[in-house]
């Protein structure tokens, strides 16, 4: 079976965002990471890997630096690292046409990706690619079980959680799961610096990028807040407390 | 532009925030169509100022929520800008219509004005951006970042028969015991971090809580080391919540936690350390430990309550 996983490399959730002429500095980064939830869905990947003798396919959609990552996916167990290079692209629609191509060009049986990425939050991702290729997807799930030719999948409902199935091809978008990203070992690095990275282009793919009806004006740092109150001691909890009925209007 | 509101439900009526969806098409200068998936609040959503009209989307696909078949049951009733809430949900069944029509989706906006321009946070609200769309679009908006609409109205209903293919189905329901409200539901959260010192002193925050009708959340430290269920967890891997009111006592506030809550109306920081980032996003400060502001805090609020 081959098990793809989707993944985006991201500013690290510790890192400092900093804007310069209206734009998010990505120069100024200091360490680029795999979005998080993007790691719990390589983490049920590798073990459903294991679990079936499958095949991993790790893909992104990036510019070179994401190549780093796939490496670092490597390093974990993952079989065939796609590359997809783009730069700048706006709108969430190409990259999700792009990563439909490419799971149906390694004939994937299951797709696994995070719930939103850590720097645009959309979560439009993995949905997106379902109704591209005709799958059915759930989204927030925190592991996939495979077994009598049907995958079932743990997602949150109204009153807990819900244990679902799922008929045929699948992309499950996750939260946190299960089990944390293992650690690489010694042997996964060095083998992982000699796994070929393959590289496909949007043309390959056979996807051609549009002029977009979107357009980003421009990026910029969150509003100010202004300075608070700020009292020392607990005596003043009263005195807030009545602030936050009185000037508030909250309580 | 015509503006199409797919409407959120809770149980059996319309979940608040589709108030504000149809408030802020309106705000568009727009008479949205509000559609109702499984005809649920279609009642309630005539009667909404601003409301064209409603369609009530009957169908079997509505019995589970399946994102692929309610997207495929709904996306052809749409016109061309189509607002949903940026809920889970609503994310999903959004990113679906789009991918279908091939039209953008722009997730998670607080603003919107005359373009359509509009603004959403990006990097759990480190930054911000600011998108101009030509052409029809899926826009999914924050809960509580628009001005809901009144219900003095009365919109005609039509009623459509919907049928698609369910791939879901559900094998095994488990419910959690859990009476307390959800993080992103809650107006008032009242969240606790490493300063809290132990797990069991969390039980202090859950009083507060009960008397003031508040959710209990957590920071990602006592979540992951105290093991402290994921859903309270509000930061940038866990829940970005935008309450009225969020007090945070014993988080000294790393860069992730204000990512989740630095959007929240008003915040109460209560925390020892006088240096503590916590207390630059927050608009009332008190630099006290836990232990000696909780059983202040607490009568201040029972008193307030009786």
């Amino acid at each position: 079976m081959n098990i793809s996983v989707l993944l985006k490399q991201v500013p690290d959730t510790t890192a400092k965002i900093s804007i310069s002429n209206g734009k998010v500095d990505e120069d100024s980064v200091s360490k680029w990471s795999m979005s998080p939830y993007d790691e719990y869905a390589l983490e049920a990947g590798l073990q459903l890997k294991e679990a079936t003798g499958g095949n991993l396919i790790a893909i992104t959609c990036g510019p070179e630096r994401t190549k780093k990552m796939l490496t670092d996916a490597a390093a974990v167990g993952a079989d065939t690292l796609v590359h997809i290079p783009i730069e700048g692209v706006k709108d969430n629609t190409h990259v999700q046409k792009l990563l439909a191509a490419a799971v149906e060009r390694f004939d994937s049986s299951v797709i696994l990706c995070g719930k939103q990425a850590a720097d645009t939050n959309g979560g439009s991702t993995g949905p997106g690619v379902a109704e591209l290729i005709g799958a059915a997807c759930v989204t927030l799930v925190s592991e996939v079980n495979f077994s009598d030719g049907k995958f079932t999948t743990i997602r949150p409902s109204n009153s807990g959680i819900e244990k679902v199935m799922v008929d045929g091809l699948s992309v499950f978008a996750f939260d946190k799961g299960s089990s944390e990203l293992r650690r690489p070992n010694v042997r996964g690095i060095m083998m992982a610096k000699k796994k070929p990275i393959e590289s496909i282009s949007s043309d390959d793919l056979g996807v051609a990028l549009d002029s977009s009806s979107l357009i980003i004006n421009s990026q910029s740092p969150p509003p100010e807040k202004p300075a608070g109150q700020k009292f020392e001691g607990a005596e003043h909890v009263g005195e807030v407390v009545l602030k936050l009925r009185n000037e508030a209007n909250v309580i | 532009m015509d503006f199409t509101v797919i409407a959120e439900a809770n149980g059996d009526s319309l979940h608040p925030t589709t108030y504000q969806l149809i408030g802020a098409a309106a705000s568009m200068g727009s008479n949205p169509t509000v559609i109702c998936p499984n005809g649920t609040g279609a009642e309630e959503a005539a009667t909404i100022n601003g409301v064209e009209k409603v369609i009530s989307v009957n169908g079997d696909c509505f019995n589970i929520f399946d994102g692929g078949a309610w997207a495929s049951s709904l996306s052809s009733l749409c016109g061309d800008i189509i607002l949903i809430s940026a809920s889970p949900n609503g994310r999903e069944i959004g990113s679906r219509i789009a991918a279908k029509k091939d039209i953008p989706v722009i997730q998670d906006v607080t603003s919107m004005t005359e373009g359509i321009t509009v603004s959403r946070p990006i990097y759990s609200g480190k930054a911000m951006e600011s998108l101009t769309v030509t052409g029809s679009a899926v826009i999914t908006l924050r809960p509580n970042s628009f001005e809901a609409a009144l219900a003095e109205n009365n919109a005609p209903i039509n009623v459509v028969d919907q049928s698609a293919d369910v791939k879901i189905s559900i094998q095994e329901a488990i419910n959690k015991a859990s009476e307390r409200l959800d993080v992103t539901e809650a107006d008032i959260i009242i969240s606790g971090g490493r300063g809290m010192g132990t797990i069991e002193n969390f039980s202090h925050l859950e009083e507060i809580a009960d008397t003031i009708g508040a959710a209990v959340g957590a920071s990602r430290a006592v979540v992951d080391e105290w093991g402290m269920p994921h859903r309270m967890q509000v930061g940038q891997t866990g829940k970005t919540v935008t309450p009225s009111l969020y007090i945070a006592v014993g988080i000294s506030g790393a860069i992730q936690h204000l990512a989740g809550m630095r959007s929240s109306k008003y915040i109460l920081a209560i925390n020892k350390d006088p240096d503590a980032p916590i207390f630059g996003v927050a608009d009332y400060g008190i630099v006290a430990s836990w232990e000696d502001a909780i059983p202040s805090l607490k009568s201040a609020l029972s008193e307030l309550q009786s």
